[in-house]
């Protein structure tokens, strides 16, 4: 099953003929500027290429291979056509910093794009230059803070984040010199309305939710938080992270939020590509416009409304002083926007609400089959969004079969795991995301899977703790990972 | 399905969420088209700006991409895959990217390459942050830059690191040379944590990267490398720059295999010595070995991460940019040292033949005498605007100006051929240039 490092076949002088320039070009570069050693890059044929990546490929679990119900993650179907359209030609071979009148086909899709965003989310104006979700917390973090240094509210620098936060929440407030102030939440998964009106003060800049949470319940007194932020002089800040919950049904900008972080890489279904590329487009309201991250695309001429073309270029530091910057070399992952804006015109208007019912409807099955089932939901009185929480503190007691054991056994069923051990607050926890592009016969298939390991935890338990036997390796030594660093092949001396 | 879960219809599902927030319609998002009509839709968008010969480089380049690379990268398994949390069922992306990271520390000359990050720019925000960390024995948080670093990537560290007290200064630049005068070169003042250096230079030069790291050292300031990867087939490595080797290198890593797709997803290299891997920020891949004992890669060194450290991390960073790094990974593999050394030079040897044939031109010159890389800037002798307006209406674009960047240069255009520039695409440049110049009225 496993594959050799590309370095163990690598012979030298062999090499893929075709690709690189036939004849040699010996430039007139100065000897003290040259390299005198070769890199170790492989010596292989264009066929032994194909062959090594095709068989690691063949190494992975994938959406387009495996039920991938990693929570929070979004792991939906990414339809074939977002990538080959965003791959042709006239788009993959346009520089950067090509003039406007060699983009205007694709500054039209960008201008677009940044037109559905701003009506899904319900905010005032878009910037797509945001290169990760990561990032584009960090654009709505430093826009808070620039707005507050602005008004000459330089004191405010204090970030509320719950506890059931990603990680990235509280990085970023540090990234961006605040403060972070943790606030707990409730036994039914909600903020602490008490926690969060002793944290707020005259030092708050602002808080970051996301809604529905990462417990997977919707914030339900989410207006009482926002008028406590907002009188206090705050603004609310929203991670997009399960905006795919709420998609068409309620928005972002109506519940008062200042500004959100989109990941298209999770709700418009760009791929995940192994970790990556994501994509990470702000939104804001009225007060944090003037900060937008740059550049953007402006429609500048209606060319008569006969034939309804227009004209496009970019907003750039000049025009938005205020700006808190560039955050990528050129406008961030182009190519990605691309996918998200082909995505989101064939999901259409009437589409767009459908994704977050049938991922809803997908979460809320799964969790109540497996509750009759015995298995224990961390919130059972409160609806799914489109995630939900089991904890298996119960399995980890009496049988000593924990939820790493659980998700690795899940992958011996040919399932991905879902997430684990996150959120933190919940013990022994995993958090289920089905999304809506599951047919029931899968969820079907998964819940049987589930009951399948719970007997065999009874059965045998220390089969179960030692799992998974089926994939290419099987449990990873991490500690000695992290202690006998091995970064890089290095060649027999 | 709702009988299972006990609801009448999906709307009871969305019962805890306060009715009047409910929305009815999204005015803003058009009525759906099918796979037909979209596709319609993108191949005319897309037409509309394909087609003009580009000579434009400055921070990404156009290199050819053989067939296989995006054939295997946008397989399915790699695809849709995510971040490899379940390493028994990411063998493939792990593996891969343990590929990459060896490639990479063999490419920079350095002991270790993290997993990628983001760009090239936000790269070189990252590595300032790192060397403040990891320059251990300075307080200092004063970052000089050379003036050949790319002036983007210097605004994109500005604004990243805005919060974290950092500043920016400017090395001299010999305006003869088109490198860092080294001659000019003291600090006045609290000696600073980093210098950060580009080779080849924003302008296309090769500075004289041995002295200045030695002079770096010398301060007590760690060395930042900006490098293009392609170069470093024949340019000497950054880890043995000087006596001691820069101490982070970072850059773009568009031009090995991702396509110029008007600058992005692209991916951003990031390599270090050894002594300073615990201030790396990104994913890291390791090789350990399995309950039998085989030998299997594992995400490592997490503990730097914000999914552990939370708001004490390195940084927020929770990607690579895994699909890029697996074309790149493809990609060198499929051109070895031999072929990246032959795109290198190749690329090196065309722009040196346009350079010649354009500043032949009335009115054109070389502005700088110091070696090239792949990149050269010119000197008008009238603004460069109109010309590249009068270039482009010919389906040519003629390179970057570069007087609202650099207006001491005076008119500077900054231009670049790779190895995808045949002599006739220089000769159609050259003779598109010499026109333009004729229809044009010299100012100077």
């Amino acid at each position: 099953m496993s594959e050799q490092l590309i370095f163990d076949i690598s012979k030298p002088g062999r090499r893929a003929f075709a690709q690189a320039p036939l004849d040699i070009a010996e430039g007139d570069i100065p000897a003290a500027y040259m390299r005198d050693d070769v890199p170790t890059l492989p010596e292989v044929s264009e066929l032994q290429v194909v062959r090594h990546f095709t068989r690691l490929s063949q190494q992975n679990f994938s959406i387009d291979t495996h039920f991938y119900p990693l929570g929070s993650c979004t792991m939906k179907y990414n339809p074939r056509a977002c990538n080959a359209l965003a791959l042709l030609p006239g788009f993959a071979q346009r520089h950067p910093l090509g003039p406007v009148s060699h983009g205007q086909g694709f500054l039209a899709c960008m201008y677009e794009l940044q037109e559905m965003l701003k009506s899904v989310t319900g905010m005032q104006a878009v910037s797509l230059t945001p290169m990760a979700g990561a990032q584009g917390e960090f654009a709505g973090v430093a826009m808070i803070r620039a707005y507050h240094i602005a008004r000459g509210d330089e004191n405010r620098n204090e970030i509320i984040v719950p506890d059931a936060a990603h990680g990235t929440n509280p990085a970023t407030a540090t990234m961006c010199g605040c403060i972070v102030k943790e606030i707990t939440s409730t036994a039914e998964g909600d903020v602490d309305i008490a926690a969060l009106q002793k944290a707020v003060g005259p030092n708050t800049a602002g808080i970051m939710l996301t809604n529905p949470s990462t417990l997977g319940v919707f914030e339900r007194r989410i207006m009482e938080i926002q008028d406590i932020i907002h009188n206090a002089g705050g603004l609310l800040y929203y991670d997009g992270a399960n905006f795919n919950a709420i998609l068409g049904k309620v928005r972002p900008g109506d519940m008062g939020f200042d500004v959100i972080h989109l990941n298209l890489h999770k709700t418009f279904s760009t791929p995940h590509g192994g970790g990556g590329p994501g994509s990470g487009a702000v939104g804001v309201g009225m007060r944090l416009k003037p900060f937008l991250p740059v550049p953007i695309v402006r429609k500048v001429v209606d060319r008569g409304e006969k034939d309804g073309s227009a004209y496009y270029d970019w907003l750039t530091e000049d025009d938005l002083p205020q700006s808190i910057g560039r955050l990528s070399a050129f406008m961030g992952n182009a190519g990605v926007l691309l996918r998200a804006y082909v995505y989101m015109r064939m999901v259409g208007k009437d589409g767009m609400k459908r994704i977050a019912e049938y991922a809803t409807l997908n979460a809320n099955y799964l969790m109540a089959r497996l509750k009759d089932a015995g298995f224990e939901a961390a919130f059972p009185n409160r609806r799914a969004s489109h995630e939900f929480i089991l904890t298996l503190k119960k399995e980890a007691k009496t049988l000593h079969v924990n939820t790493m054991d659980f998700a690795k056994a899940l992958l011996d069923k040919d399932f991905h795991a879902p997430t684990t051990y996150f959120p933190l607050l919940v013990p022994e926890c995993l958090l289920i995301e089905p999304t809506e592009t599951e047919t029931r016969e899968v969820l079907d298939n998964f819940i049987d899977a589930m009951i399948a390991i719970a007997e065999e935890a009874k059965a045998d338990p220390e089969r179960v703790r030692r799992a998974p036997y089926s994939t290419p390796v099987r449990r990873l030594d991490d500690v000695k990972a992290a202690r006998h660093l091995d970064l890089a092949w290095k060649p027999a001396s | 399905m709702l009988r299972a879960i006990g609801a009448g219809s999906i709307d009871e599902l969305f019962d805890e969420i306060p009715r009047d927030l409910l929305i009815r319609d999204l005015d803003g998002v058009p009525a759906a088209l099918s796979e037909m009509e979209i596709s319609r839709l993108m191949r005319a968008r897309a037409a509309e700006d394909r087609g003009a010969l580009c000579f434009i480089g400055a921070g990404a380049y156009e290199h050819h991409i053989p067939t296989v690379v995006w054939d295997i990268a946008t397989r399915g398994e790699f695809y849709s895959a995510y971040t490899p949390y379940q390493a028994e069922a990411s063998q493939g992306t792990l593996q891969t990217i343990y590929e990459y990271q060896t490639m990479i520390t063999s490419l920079t000359g350095l002991d270790v390459s993290n997993a990628s990050l983001y760009d090239g720019a936000s790269g070189l925000a990252e590595a300032t942050l790192m060397a403040v960390r990891a320059n251990r024995k300075s307080k200092s948080k004063r970052v000089l830059l050379a003036s050949g670093v790319n002036a983007t990537y210097r605004k994109v560290a500005q604004a990243i690191t805005a919060s974290q007290g950092l500043t920016f200064e400017t090395l001299p630049l010999d305006t003869a040379s088109g490198i860092t005068d080294l001659s000019k070169m003291k600090i006045d003042g609290e000696p600073p944590v980093a210098i950060v250096i580009q080779q080849p230079s924003f302008f296309g030069t090769l500075e004289q990267v041995d002295a200045l790291t030695d002079w770096t050292h010398e301060q007590g300031a760690l060395l930042i490398a900006i490098v293009n990867p392609t170069s470093l087939a024949v340019l000497k490595a950054p880890g043995n720059w000087g006596a001691e080797g820069a101490d982070i290198a970072c850059g773009e890593g568009q031009p090995l295999g991702v396509p110029l797709s008007s600058g992005g997803p692209y991916f951003g290299i990031m390599a270090c010595k050894q002594k300073i891997v615990r201030q790396m920020p990104g994913r890291i891949v390791g090789r350990t070995t399995d309950l039998d004992g085989k030998p299997g890669f594992t995400l490592t060194l997490q503990a730097r991460e914000q999914h552990i450290r939370r708001s004490k991390a390195t940084s927020n960073i929770c990607t690579n940019q895994g699909l890029m790094v697996t074309a790149a990974t493809i990609y060198m593999s499929l051109l070895g040292p031999r072929g990246l050394r032959r795109v290198a030079l190749t690329s090196v040897r065309q722009t040196a033949k346009l350079a010649g044939m354009i500043s032949a031109i009335d009115g054109i010159e070389k502005a700088f005498s110091a070696p090239h890389f792949h990149e050269v800037v010119l000197r008008l002798d009238r603004p460069v605007g109109p010309v590249l307006e009068a270039l482009a209406a010919n389906n040519i674009l003629g390179g970057l100006d570069l007087t609202s960047d650099y207006p001491e240069l005076g008119h500077a255009l900054l231009v670049c051929a790779t190895e995808t520039k045949t002599d006739a695409d220089l000769e159609s440049y050259a003779a598109a240039l010499e026109n333009a110049m004729c229809n044009s009225q010299a100012k100077t």
